[in-house]
């Protein structure tokens, strides 16, 4: 495989291809985390670590693998992943695992995940996989910490945690709540949408 | 590499060395973590008691007592020197306005509180979860639940408010039933 369609599969997932913005997948977390943009980078980077670990895996042991069992084989290989994710976090990252508690099990379910393996990890070699799922993971990131950004920008007047004049102490409440999310989201969809059909995608 | 056929026999072992290697990972990780968990765990309990009570010499957290009709609730004796110096209760509450309110709250031997902290709550952002700040929690300090409590409430946050006040009266009474501070 070229190093061009390399960079290809690597800056698909930012805005062609994202997870969030256009393939709409992984729902549950995007709403569910993105409070401040600390938690949706938190988000992003944690299942990255799952994507790219399990992209590799699968790309390795996918000729290995009977078709009729490669579901129940793949999602072994993930919840593995993300219990281990989910453990060290605990140990050594241990606020932003409490602010993230209840989301890092649901990495399992997450579509991405799933969805990356049975549709690239398992069909590409190695590299490309790796290349997938780094692209993909941090795409999702982009996509969550932006979310987040917004949502703590407006529904709490700070960014990072930074407070902002004049609104921290008027924030408008509602976008730190979970109505919030699906305001922010359509309306960063709508932008991503006109950018795409501005691109000619 | 060929592909592996979908027979019986392939299915079976593949199937069976991916979830003995993932168990065998798991297992790895676990160990190296499990440790520094449990330590955590018993750091942030330390901590959330001596936020609430008196300065104390002895190990609250080693010595907690839960009260056999309310093994919901534990309780953790503060001494210096020996002599009892005050008492936190740790008490949850699902009377708030979005699931469960954990509370660490600390009495003197006086029967006064002397510090009251949210663990873990679910209320409203901006609303209810007011209760974790300062100014709310820092009424209770010097009152006794055994008299009336007189709190100023959240605006707008009434039920969250009234949550935690009865809390602190129910933690009161549980220490009270259970021989007080000692």
């Amino acid at each position: 495989m070229s190093s061009v369609t390399l960079t290809r599969e690597f800056t698909k997932g930012f805005l062609r291809e994202n997870p969030v913005f256009v393939l709409l997948l992984g729902m549950c977390p995007t709403l569910g985390v993105t409070s401040s943009a600390i938690n949706g980078l938190g988000m992003g980077l944690a299942t990255t670590a799952v994507l790219l670990g399990s992209n590799i895996v699968i790309a390795v042991v996918k000729d290995l693998i009977p078709d009729k069992v490669r579901i129940p084989a793949f999602i072994v290989i993930i919840a593995s992943f993300v219990t281990i994710i989910d453990l060290t976090m605990a140990a050594f990252l241990p606020p932003l695992h409490e602010q993230l508690g209840l989301f890092i099990p649901l990495i399992v379910v997450n579509c991405i995940i799933l969805g990356r393996a049975e549709a690239f990890a398992s069909r590409n070699t190695l590299v490309a996989s790796a290349v997938d799922g780094l692209g993909m993971g941090l795409g999702f990131a982009f996509a969550l910490t932006l979310l987040g950004a917004i949502r703590e920008f407006l529904g709490a007047g700070a960014i990072f945690g930074l407070p902002v004049p004049f609104l921290f102490d008027n924030p408008i409440l509602i976008f730190i709540m979970p109505p919030g999310a699906f305001i922010a989201l359509g309306f960063l969809i709508a932008v991503v949408n006109t950018l795409r059909e501005k691109a000619g995608a | 590499m060929k592909k592996l056929e979908s027979t019986l026999p392939n299915m079976f072992i593949v199937l069976t060395l991916i979830a003995l290697i993932s168990a065998a990972a798991l297992g790895a990780t676990y160990g190296v973590t499990e440790p520094i968990l449990a330590e955590q765990a018993r750091q942030r309990r330390i901590q959330a008691v001596s936020e609430v009570v008196p300065a104390f010499d002895n190990q609250p957290t080693d010595e907690a007592i839960t009260p056999p009709d309310n093994p919901s609730v534990q309780l953790f004796p503060a001494r210096r020197a020996g002599e009892a110096v005050g008492a936190a209760v740790q008490i949850s509450t699902g009377a708030g306005y979005g699931g469960t309110i954990e509370l660490m709250v600390g009495f003197g031997s006086d029967g006064t509180v002397t510090g009251l902290s949210v663990l873990r709550h679910q209320e409203t952002p901006g609303l209810g979860a007011r209760i974790t700040q300062e100014g709310f929690r820092s009424q209770f300090v010097g009152q006794a639940p055994a008299d009336e409590l007189q709190i100023d409430g959240i605006t707008a946050a009434t039920i969250s408010s009234q949550a935690v006040i009865a809390a602190v009266e129910r933690a009161w009474q549980i220490l009270e039933s259970t021989g007080g501070i000692r």
